[in-house]
């Protein structure tokens, strides 16, 4: 987190942890051309006889796996299998269309439909119906698949399911993606076996060079220096021997070397997160982001409130901490947040929330109904004076009557803030009436440093462990514990074996991480003495 | 299909499964309306549009996550007993077992 980041670097988000070096290889390279007849039947039987050899290879491998892949292959066996999946195919050949063209058309016809999808379960098995339509196209050309050497970063848009299951893994290599989802088929397989996996790089660069794939922090280096490529191996060398240690604190309740019992929860950025994690691993969810909500269009209350209870349902009655959302900065919405010079010190949390009532009056409902199905919190992130806090709480008060007046089922949640304007953490005093607590880390180190967090020629002075920060860090702690109020803490830092040390001689006990840093944290606090 | 569909059985039932109707619980609903000579759809509402569920990209493009009411209707020889079997299947969750519905 505190590493330069120089040109050469993409950075993009863990969909597997672990960490790859090696050649880049090219998963995109374009198919040998099909050769069309011009004849509509001898298109049609072409077309119907690639299916069927597609379908007999499907079948091959779907026979030779098992567990979650099987049950994947089979689905796109069914897919392939049905008529009508092919049929506008061999319609359009009828009609004079060559049989490749048709076939991609009437694929991408439905690969879009799933790409459109809201939900991201659905919009990932797009990435299923590009692998049916890839290998029907193969069969059609006579070409198979290009297998790359063991050991390679396997680089594209994205990667299909069965690509992934005929690659040779054995000798390590990773997959950076361009486009790619944490939820596809493909990622789940990744997260399964431990192979490294960056999704959302944006521009990947073309195969050849010798690349550098950071599956811990999500970056991908393709003309690492020799100094970048010797911190890689170390940062390597330590993940490696981190998560071997690591693994047998996961499934144990988080204590120091003399004792000290720590919560650990998670942070989830997309309800889907959590079918990737046993609620027993962890005490709850210390950060909930809404943002993934208001992608493009603002989510409506039963959308939001739906995405809320599937997560309160899956923690068993383990709390469950939501924030409100927490756009603006460097997470504009089009329609909601406004164009700024200084986005980070501008319109931005709840800031915007309270400008926009329409929207935050949406979110506070679907909250407040969310609240009956289990052990819900909600936390506003930017507060920076108390009569923000108040006036939050109020609307929240408002449209609890409101609901409880139209007889829907609703109830009030502890209402916190998150401490990362240093107005917060420099006076505590002035919130002693919040719910509770979260140290937002990543802002708090940026704005008490100033530096951003997102800019590599000062990351250097971005560290949590700078005094100043730890100073505030501590003033926070010690007025929670004195008044009795919740305190955790839910930035990067949390999860970082570095400073979970500092953090916690800082008075913090209850830290909250990304999923795939749970064990490492677990471990770090293992080894602490306070 | 419309005609004899009007003199369809049909029922509704809430889809209970953690993750709605996904790649696995589809294939099994497929699969067994495929066993069943009469016709059979489902929908998400009860005045449709009906979906023909003996077709895997026809139910999938359906998109139901969980929580939603199936609607379904079947016509022609034994379409009670396919009603009630496909029923069957969505109230048991489509048989997926805890470890499997996390990544389903």
């Amino acid at each position: 987190m505190t590493a330069h980041r120089p040109e050469s670097v993409a950075a993009g988000i863990v969909a597997s942890p672990g960490y790859a070096e090696g050649p880049l290889f090219a998963l995109d390279a374009a198919a040998s051309a099909y050769q069309a007849s011009g004849s509509p039947e001898r298109e049609a039987d072409a077309l119907t006889a690639a299916i069927a050899s597609a379908t007999e290879s499907l079948a091959a491998l779907a026979a030779s796996t098992e567990g979650e892949a099987a049950d994947m292959l089979e689905f796109q066996l069914a897919m392939l299998s049905d008529d009508a999946l092919t049929a506008p195919a061999l319609e359009a050949v009828a009609a004079g269309t060559s049989a490749d063209v048709a076939w991609r058309a009437a694929l991408d016809a439905e690969i879009a439909g799933y790409a459109a999808s809201e939900d991201e379960y659905f919009r990932a098995r797009s990435a299923d119906l590009t692998d049916i339509r890839d290998r029907v196209l193969r069969a059609l050309a006579g070409t198979g698949e290009e297998q790359p050497p063991a050991g390679t970063i396997l680089v594209g848009e994205d990667i299909t399911p069965t690509r992934f299951l005929s690659t040779d893994w054995s000798r390590g290599g990773g997959i950076a993606l361009a486009a790619g989802s944490v939820a596809s088929h493909a990622a789940m397989l990744a997260r399964a076996r431990g192979v490294p996996m960056v999704v959302g790089l944006g521009a990947v660069p073309p195969a050849g060079s010798v690349a550098l794939l950071d599956a811990e922090r999500g970056a991908l280096d393709v003309s690492p220096d020799s100094s970048a490529i010797a911190r890689f191996r170390e940062a390597a060398a330590a993940f490696r021997a981190r998560r071997d240690a690591a693994a047998t604190y996961l499934t144990r309740p988080a204590a120091t070397a003399d004792g000290t019992p720590v919560r650990v929860q998670v942070n989830i950025a997309d309800p889907s997160d959590v079918e990737a994690i046993d609620i027993a691993h962890c005490d709850g969810v210390g950060l909930m982001r809404t943002e993934f909500l208001f992608g493009t269009v603002l989510p409506d209350e039963e959308t939001q409130l739906a995405a809320y209870r599937k997560v309160l349902e899956w923690a068993q009655g383990k709390p469950v901490t939501i924030r409100t959302v927490d756009a603006g900065g460097d997470k504009p919405v089009p329609g909601f947040t406004v164009e700024e010079g200084n986005p980070f010190l501008g319109l931005r949390g709840i800031r915007l929330s309270l400008a926009r009532q329409d929207v935050f009056r949406v979110q506070i409902r679907a909250l407040l109904r969310a609240a009956t199905a289990g052990n819900l919190k909600v936390m506003m992130p930017m507060v920076a004076v108390p009569e923000e806090y108040r006036q939050a709480a109020d609307l929240f008060t408002e449209e609890l009557r409101a609901l409880q007046k139209a007889g829907v089922a609703a109830t009030m949640p502890p209402l916190g803030i998150m401490v990362e304007v240093p107005s917060v953490a420099i006076v505590p005093e002035a919130f002693a009436d919040v719910g509770f607590f979260s140290i937002g880390s990543n802002d708090l180190t940026q704005y008490v440093m100033a530096a951003a967090r997102d800019n590599g020629r000062v990351a250097a002075l971005n560290d949590v462990r700078n005094p100043a920060v730890l100073r505030l860090i501590a003033n926070v702690a010690t007025f929670a514990a004195d008044r009795g109020i919740p305190l955790s803490l839910c930035g990067d830092a949390g999860g970082d074996p570095a400073a979970i040390p500092s953090l916690l001689a800082a008075g913090l006990r209850d830290l909250s991480v990304v999923p795939a840093q749970l064990a490492v944290a677990k471990a770090a606090i293992a080894s602490a003495r306070l | 299909m419309e005609d004899r569909m009007s003199n369809s059985v049909g029922t509704s039932v809430l889809i209970t499964h953690e993750v709605g109707l996904h790649a696995r619980p589809s294939v099994k609903l497929t699969k067994l309306a495929k066993s069943f000579p009469a016709d059979v759809e489902i929908a998400l509402a009860p005045d449709g549009p009906w979906i023909d569920a003996k077709s895997i990209v026809k139910v999938m493009a359906a998109k139901a996550p969980k929580g939603t009411t199936l609607h379904l209707r079947a016509a022609g020889e034994r379409a009670g007993e396919a009603v009630a079997a496909l029923k069957a299947l969505i109230e048991r969750d489509f048989d997926e077992g805890e470890d499997h519905a996390r990544s389903a």
